[in-house]
């Protein structure tokens, strides 16, 4: 028996978007000096703006404002201050929390399901979280001091959650930003920096310059930031710390990943099925931290493909804004080109490919749930993030096999372990070379909860206590700052 | 007439071993006054390489240890320096030209610190790790991981120095390539005698000496290595060029710090700088 879904769609009424926008600099929208690109809803193709390109001297300009905003007024101000004005952002996010969960959905092309009721609360909870920090520096075990004015670069795969891991804890410990979002999904930073408007946020402590590539460089090499704060590709995080080696700014980086998810014969097998879906399907797989390399015990590997499959046929792909939707729109043209391009490897690289029955909508980016089987560690597939709703599947027999296989990667951002055995999770999740280990869960995220990678996942961490040390100076004597 | 002394051959400290370059090369190491003192050796790329094959070999079961035996090991290395301190004095007061009490000063410190260090193996971990209260019902604990391979440029302080940059490194379990400070690499190499006799399981620290500028750019670039520290980097133009290579692997850089005061009471950040802190979630339920 098949149920049918009736159309749920959320109404994209309640959100306003502008023919175009120009950048946010000095509390003000600015029209800035260089050309513009349009964004554009992945799901139906539909130009949604036209947003400004920051060039170098818009970049400057914005460098300038926070620079001023660092010296004269946000460094001074008490930290009881500044925690009120990330409390007020908090509320404001709670209040508008719809309207910018619809319009990430719309930008994005995630389900609204998930913008709800993953993105938009983990980024109200997160700045709730580090205004709290803002006047009680002295006790985090990194001291109180700033480090000026911070560049921060994003991705487009969580646009709103990621601005929030950046600004909310370099604003509580004193810092004032620039912050790019991605070229294709700048509308909710846009739409945050009317929120700091709304909240009175002195001019100058966040600066919005949205572009691609070339602003992001602008950013990262401007000799007036103190702090290089990224998240995105290993590939361009590499040649961030080449940009910034002799300086003496201080960078965090949080880039690729190919997390194993680890699967015993013993483990509950229904849970485990839904931890698989949610570590690759989640976001359509547009997770640095998903877990796109299976590695299932050979006893239960049948069994577990069995399930797999059963529960990957019942994924509704389709409408971002229908509040059934499980997976929606691969985010850009160029997203797609990428994992058809590597999924395409796969087959000619013998893996065995199978997807998910599905009805994909004719206009729009769309990747149905594929999974791969028979993928050896040699396959492209099982080395390179793909970013994309594909899982490649292999298989082990003893837990030493499993953590040779799982740590046999340049990358080292997150790990899953299902099993039933206590003792064999502790053991697991000593031996797993990477920053989070999901035991018996996956894709769990929390403001008080450090985030980031081992090896060329990047470094540093952004979340908990962990997280304000990348946002203040080491004041201990010969330290490194 | 007078005996003639037996002089020691000074090779490198490489996986618990005392091997010479594979180079066959050496070069003059002079006392303060310009006078010989001995024959170092020269380390090559494929020494550097091989050092990283022992430190790579050396980790798994160095970081594996109780914390409570990484401390005691550590200690052992001050036990048995404080028993040969007179030695060390005098390579300092031959090497450096210092005063008598200048050398029993850095040895004094030297041990001191390897102390200090000893007790924070089973501590750092309660300082900079984390009990997380996430807001569902889940357990989730952060706790620090040693990086992997350092590479480390010691600075000129033939002893206070180098002890200065490895203990902090090895008691979190990290292991370790060391260039020793090219103009004074004996004391280095005779405090690997301290370390091989001491319990450290070979290849945890490893020694080269030679040229920072030959060898240093090997380390860099080298793919299996986690984590350099450029500390005895005084040409900042080489500073920044082994900061570039570093990335392509993105290793932890610590940058250079020319004017330390190695006298002074160091920080935790020695030991932060090359820890990953790991996060572990498990629900809870019943």
């Amino acid at each position: 028996m098949t149920f049918e879904y009736a159309p749920a769609p959320e109404s994209r009424a309640i959100v306003d978007i502008k023919p175009s926008y120009g950048l946010f600099i000095n509390g003000e929208f600015v029209d800035g000096n260089g050309t513009s690109f349009k964004t554009v809803n992945p799901a139906t193709e539909e130009v949604l703006a036209e947003v400004a390109e920051a060039s170098d001297a818009d970049v400057d300009e914005a460098v300038k404002a926070a620079r001023r905003a660092y010296t004269r007024v946000w460094s001074r101000m008490s930290g009881a201050e500044r925690a009120k004005y990330l409390y007020r952002i908090a509320r404001i996010i709670q209040e508008r929390g719809r309207e910018l969960a619809v319009l990430e959905s719309i930008d994005n092309g995630k389900p609204i399901k998930e913008s709800r009721d993953v993105d938009v609360p983990i980024v109200a909870a997160h700045f709730f979280y580090y205004a709290g920090w803002a006047d009680k520096l002295q006790y985090s075990g990194y001291g109180s001091t700033p480090l000026g004015v911070a560049g921060q670069v994003i991705p487009w795969n969580f646009p709103l959650m990621m601005l929030a891991w950046k600004i909310a804890p370099a604003l509580a410990c004193g810092n004032t930003v620039v912050l790019k979002p991605a070229e294709t999904t700048p509308l909710t930073a846009l739409l945050f920096a009317e929120i700091c408007q709304q909240a009175d946020l002195p001019p100058g402590v966040v600066n919005i310059v949205t572009g691609a590539g070339d602003t992001g460089r602008a950013i990262v090499s401007h000799p007036d930031v103190d702090k290089v704060a990224f998240t995105g590709s290993t590939e361009v995080g590499k040649a961030i710390a080449r940009a910034v080696a002799g300086s003496d700014k201080k960078v965090t980086l949080e880039l690729g990943g190919k997390a194993a998810n680890i699967v015993f014969d013993d483990a509950p097998l229904d849970q485990a099925v839904e931890g698989i879906v949610n570590g690759i399907f989640f976001n359509q797989g547009h997770v640095c931290c998903a877990g796109s390399r299976l590695l299932v015990q050979e006893s239960v590997a049948d069994e577990v493909m069995a399930r797999l499959k059963r529960r990957m046929a019942t994924l509704r792909v389709g409408d971002p804004l229908d509040k059934n939707t499980d997976v929606g729109a691969i985010n850009s043209a160029e997203q797609l080109a990428k994992i058809r391009e590597l999924s395409e490897i796969g087959e000619s690289e013998g893996a065995e490919r199978w997807s998910a029955p599905c009805d994909l909508p004719a206009n729009g980016y769309w990747f149905a749930p594929t999974v791969f089987t028979g993928v050896s560690q040699a396959h492209r597939i099982a080395r390179e993030e793909i970013f994309g709703p594909v899982l490649s599947v292999l298989t082990f027999r003893t837990p030493s096999e499993a953590i040779e296989k799982a740590n046999n990667t340049p990358f080292g951002l997150s790990a899953g372990v299902w099993t039933d055995k206590g003792s064999r999770i502790l053991s697991m999740a000593n031996r797993l070379r990477a920053g989070v280990v999901w035991a018996n869960t996956f894709n769990k995220f929390d403001p008080t909860s450090p985030f980031g990678g081992y090896k060329e996942s990047g470094y540093g961490r952004e979340g908990g206590r962990h997280g304000l040390e990348g946002y203040l100076k080491n004041t201990e004597k010969g330290a490194d700052a | 007439m007078s005996r003639i002394d037996v002089r020691k051959t000074y090779k490198l400290y490489i996986g618990g071993q005392f091997p010479r370059s594979e180079s066959g090369r050496s070069y003059v190491v002079n006392d303060a006054k310009g006078r010989l003192l001995a024959n170092a050796a020269q380390a090559s790329r494929k020494d550097a390489r091989d050092a990283v094959v022992a430190a790579r070999a050396a980790f798994g079961g160095w970081s594996g240890k109780t914390a409570y035996n990484r401390a005691q090991v550590v200690y052992r290395i001050a036990e048995v320096l404080e028993g040969r301190r007179e030695q060390f004095e005098a390579e300092l007061r031959a090497a450096e030209g210092v005063t008598p009490a200048r050398a029993r000063s850095y040895v004094d410190a030297s041990i001191d610190r390897l102390v200090w260090y000893a007790g924070w193996a089973d501590k750092i971990t309660q300082v900079v790790g984390n009990a997380n209260p996430v807001a569902g019902p889940y357990f989730n604990l952060s706790t620090p991981e040693p990086s992997g391979v350092i590479a480390v440029v010691a600075p000129r302080g033939p002893l206070l120095g180098l002890v200065s940059v490895v203990a902090p490194l090895i008691i979190t379990g990290n292991t370790v390539v060391v260039i020793a400070s090219q103009d004074n690499p004996l004391t280095a190499i005779t405090l690997g005698e301290v370390m091989a006799t001491s319990d450290l399981p070979g290849g945890v620290v490893n020694v080269l000496t030679g040229s920072q500028t030959e060898i240093a750019p090997w380390l860099a670039s080298h793919m299996d290595v986690n984590g350099i520290d450029l500390t005895g980097v005084e040409d900042a133009e080489l500073a920044t060029e082994l900061e570039v290579a570093a990335a392509d692997n993105l290793k932890r850089v610590r940058r250079p710090a020319p004017d330390t005061d190695w006298l002074a009471e160091p920080g935790l950040d020695r030991m932060t700088q090359f820890l990953e802190t790991k996060t572990v979630w498990h629900p809870i339920g019943v």
